[in-house]
């Protein structure tokens, strides 16, 4: 245990953590030249589009330090977004230490200091680096400064090194090997070990990352989930290199994984404790939640004849994802689907991407929105999330929504545009106060809808990258609801509705009807595009009918070109739904889930 | 100069089967219209290298079409040529290819380059069917889409035509330019009938990309979507009415006889060869075509190789997709057998009843209103 270490690389997005790990791994493990990747911790595409890390990628370093001892360093690779920072948190409980990576021409942004926070309250070591050196903008005196003004830490500690071209890797390592703590633990006490992660191999299931405590665990022994209760036998056990390594026992202070047949990673849930089903330890590791969905959209296919072929690609994609729900939905205007409760609006993009491309086909995705209490006239309570299970408005007595309680930290200069952001969107209750000199946390209540679409990005957008958010669910307040449906052509487009407070309903309606409007094509007739609350049209856009699509010439050099538009029109069409006599885009429904914008 | 009856009734049968039609672009302008995206040059010294690679191109595919029942030189400006040349030309093609005695040969003239002797010199060659680009019978028009000529050459040029004993006269003629009155319209089509041309081309001007138009008018439209269909509309109920068969978009045909047949093998997916820069082919199964620019085109043949800068083998539903294209584009229309999609029936129900489609024995057949939506129509099928 005393030559192991288990470290994270903690940073704000693009300030190189991915090219770092790279470095790290490639200073201690031979790496054959067809496995060199730009950036081989990454494995999902969506992660490498947006420059972010989503699953967790753990891999363990064999390093020979200064003092000629062999060494285990664990480098435990976290996600990097609010969505996830359950697993965040625990893939951190699982560390001794982090680096803390700056970008040198960059400095301190927003993710370093919530990364920072969650590190403090984990009790890590934390090891700042200054990376990126070699660019010519690089400040690393000004860096410095904000490390001691802004984190509060020690920049003389700081190890500066610029992992694209390797400079500074070895004072890294000989770092986590110095200043951070090996793990503590009792390899007699009853086996705990805690799930940080889980991903699916098809041949031998999930495949669980574990950190343990204490006690030791192999191949054989029959182990049980504390918080799902489930009992396996146990196949194997390992470490990660660059691949699988199996191990013939994980003990106290390790970090590795273990597979024991089990069928699919719902059944092993981050942040449960592994414990010995003979010898079980008394009590499970702290910090234990269930993954809570959130945000609810429905789903459909653009093509009914599609939907088994939706069923199977969400089945599929389940298998690699613990927190996603779903269940069988219908609607009038886009027939079968399901309805999907998602962690957070990151979980439910990067859910429609995947699907996606597992689907082969594009997706119908509705507003997403949350779950609404109402009580009714006779004096039962009903949950309702899908908007086209809204109840009967006579019958509804008091309604109520799910309210947040939000943390949002920024410098002091963007304090002002922070909280009229927060006023629009029926903030309350703000509280400030001062962590650090120059930021300013604001806490706010605020309903949970307000935030679910482009609340994150707008707060961004307001505050220049600087504001991070957090926030916890803070339970249920009476609330003005009503139910807002867009018409076309005097039909209700189920799937367009939306559950809305009624003092934001006008603003919702106007800015869908306007996004459709730009949306859906011109047809061979009029389209009246209307938003309404109950009976009452409170606004209107109106799409007029072509009248004209022809082309003067057309000779024998012109067929070709006409025909490749024809074909991409036609593979355009495949992306259309019709609702009645109306043909609608797939873009269009797109559209209005980002009308806030 | 009496007209050869045998030339006459040959070249006025429609649909002649499927036999191919030959191509040849002569790719030489004395200047540019403002309108034109069609491939030309302006340096005529070209012309006798133009020429022999041609002859180059002939040689290669001798032989490897069916006798060809259609000849058309278009450009470019045909007209431009010297005699010699386009003896030569058609020296070079006859010997090669077959070209039998009914055949429909066409050129493309300006009225600026016509006089007696020349067009009398076309006669002797075999071209037995003129398309003369007219556009405009009002001068200011003409200036505007930078024509080379005025109204009087161009009546001038249609008299000789006559005088020189062609009996099959095609104008083309451009609408819907910036201020033009559907009066002003009127008169261009009543000074084109004053000839009795046996076709009209009738264009709606279009700003195609790269244009000195689309310069000057940065992507503005040149007139409202209202006006356009105004124009088409009143051209194709004005013409039908002087006895032409609207039988394309932009092709009318006086009496049953008089389409051009060449032309019509695009529209209804027959094969023709093409030669020079630019062209384009199709053997029934395969399209390709040549290099865009005259330098690149010759350079290939220069080095012993064939011109073609690219093709296609078609699949069947590109096949098809072609045939929709094309179909909705003339009166012959699509058979049902090509239609296709989820609900093309209720879509050809709903179309017929909104007036843009005729149900013809078994093929749906676009009314004069259908041609304003041709574009759109074979997605309702698709």
């Amino acid at each position: 245990m005393r030559n192991i270490r288990n470290f994270s690389i903690i940073a704000h997005i693009d300030h190189g953590k991915s090219t770092l790990a790279d470095r790290l791994i490639q200073a201690t493990i031979i790496v054959p030249e067809r496995l060199r990747r730009d950036q081989m911790l990454d494995t999902m595409d969506i992660e490498r589009e947006r420059g972010i890390t989503i699953k967790s990628n753990t891999i363990t370093l064999p390093y020979v330090a200064a003092d000629g001892q062999e060494y285990k360093l664990n480098l435990i690779d976290t996600p990097g977004h609010v969505d996830f920072s359950y697993e965040v948190s625990r893939a951190l409980a699982s560390c001794e230490g982090v680096l803390l990576l700056v970008d040198a021409s960059q400095g301190v942004e927003a993710q370093t200091l919530a990364n920072l926070y969650l590190a403090l309250e984990h009790d890590l070591a934390i090891i700042p680096v200054i990376n990126k050196i070699d660019l010519p903008q690089a400040d690393i005196s000004g860096v410095k400064e904000q490390i001691k003004r802004e984190l509060g830490l020690d920049p003389e500690g700081a190890i500066l090194c610029s992992a694209k071209e390797g400079m500074g890797i070895a004072e890294v390592l000989e770092a986590i090997v110095t200043r951070i703590p090996p793990p503590r633990g009792n390899v007699e006490a009853p086996l705990t070990a805690l799930i940080f992660d889980a991903n699916y191999d098809s041949f031998r299931g999930s495949v669980v990352s574990v950190r343990v405590f204490d006690g030791k665990v192999k191949p054989g022994d029959i182990i049980r989930f504390m918080a799902t209760g489930n009992v396996y036998r146990v196949e194997e056990v390992g470490i990660f290199g660059l691949t699988r390594l199996p191990q013939p026992e994980l003990a106290a202070g390790a970090v590795g994984y273990l597979m024991a047949s089990i069928k699919t990673v719902r059944d092993t849930k981050i942040g449960d404790t592994v414990t010995l089903d003979a010898n079980p330890a008394p009590k499970p590791l702290p910090g234990f939640k269930e993954p809570k969905p959130v945000v609810f959209a429905s789903i459909y296919p653009v093509s009914n004849d599609d939907y088994q072929a939706l069923a199977d690609a969400l089945e599929k994609y389940q298998l690699n994802d613990a927190a996603i729900v779903f269940q069988k939905d219908s609607s009038a205007a886009l027939g079968q689907g399901f309805r999907c409760g998602f962690l957070g609006l990151l979980h439910l993009e990067i859910v429609q991407e995947r699907l996606s491309r597992e689907f082969g086909q594009s997706l119908i995705m509705t507003v997403p929105g949350v779950r609404y209490q109402f009580t009714l006239t006779d004096g039962r309570v009903v949950a309702v999330d899908n908007p086209q299970h809204y109840p009967d408005p006579a019958r509804i007595k008091e309604t109520a929504e799910p309210y947040i309680r939000a943390a949002i930290m920024v410098p002091e200069r963007y304090v002002g545009a922070v909280m009229k952001l927060c006023t629009e969107r029926r903030g309350e209750n703000p509280q400030f106060s001062n962590p650090l000199p120059g930021r300013v946390e604001l806490r706010y209540d605020l309903p949970l809808a307000e935030v679910i679409i482009d609340f994150y990005d707008k707060l961004k957008s307001v505050t220049q990258g600087y504001g991070s958010f957090d926030y916890e669910l803070s339970g249920y307040r009476p609330s003005d609801l009503v139910k807002l449906d867009i018409l076309l052509n005097g039909e209700k487009v189920d799937a367009l509705s939306m559950i809305v407070h009624r003092s934001r309903a006008r603003e919702w309606a106007v800015r869908v009807c306007e996004r459709l409007k730009e949306e859906i094509p011109r047809q061979q007739f009029k389209i009246a595009i209307q938003g309404a609350i109950g009976g009452k049209i409170i606004a209107r856009e109106t799409v007029s009918a072509f009248r004209k699509d022809v082309t003067a010439k057309c000779y024998g050099g012109d067929i070709t070109r006409k025909r490749k538009l024809l074909e991409k029109q036609k593979e355009g069409k495949k992306r259309l739904k019709m609702v009645g006599q109306i043909t609608i885009p797939q873009s269009a429904f797109v559209a209005v889930l980002k009308a806030g914008e | 100069m009496e007209a050869d009856p045998k030339t006459k009734s040959a070249a006025a049968q429609v649909n002649h089967g499927s036999l191919p039609g030959l191509y040849v672009h002569v790719p030489f302008c004395r200047g540019k219209c403002a309108y034109c995206d069609f491939y030309s040059v302006g340096d005529l010294s070209l012309i006798p290298a133009w020429r022999k690679a041609v002859e180059q191109e002939i040689l290669y595919h001798a032989g490897t079409f069916a006798p060809f029942d259609s000849l058309y030189l278009g450009g470019g400006t045909p007209s431009v040529l010297a005699e010699a040349d386009l003896a030569a030309l058609m020296e070079a093609i006859h010997r090669h290819f077959s070209l039998g005695p009914a055949s429909e040969i066409t050129m493309e003239i300006n009225p600026e380059d016509a006089d007696f002797e020349k067009l009398h010199g076309y006669r002797r060659l075999g071209i037995n069917r003129l398309s003369i680009g007219v556009q405009s019978f009002d001068d200011e028009e003409l200036r505007f889409l930078g024509r080379r000529h005025n109204a009087r050459q161009a009546q001038k040029a249609l008299l000789w035509a006559r005088a020189a004993g062609f009996d099959n006269l095609n104008l083309d003629l451009i609408y819907g330019l910036p201020g033009q009155t559907l009066t002003g319209w009127e008169k261009t089509l009543a000074a084109a009938l004053a000839f009795r041309p046996e076709h009209l081309s009738c264009y709606q001007l279009t700003v195609e990309p790269g244009t000195a138009l689309a310069r000057r008018t940065s992507g503005r439209p040149l007139v409202s979507e209202e006006k356009e269909r105004e124009f088409f509309l009143f051209t194709g109920e004005y013409l039908e009415g002087a006895g032409f068969f609207h039988y394309e978009i932009s092709n009318f045909a006086r009496g049953e006889g008089n389409y051009c047949r060449h032309n019509l093998k695009y529209w209804q997916r027959q094969p023709y060869l093409g030669l020079g820069p630019a062209a384009h082919s199709f053997d029934g199964r395969k399209r390709w075509w040549n290099h865009r620019s005259l330098a690149d085109w010759l350079e290939a043949l220069n080095r012993g190789e064939l011109p073609a800068a690219g093709e296609e083998v078609l699949t069947p539903e590109q096949v098809r997709l072609e045939r929709l294209l094309l179909g909705f584009r003339t009166k012959r229309g699509v058979e049902f057998g090509h239609l296709a999609g989820d609900r093309w029936q209720e879509n050809l129900a709903d179309l017929a009843s909104r007036g843009w489609l005729k149900v013809e024995e078994g093929r749906a057949v676009p009314t004069l209103q259908g041609y304003l939506l041709a574009d759109r129509l074979p997605l309702y099928f698709t």
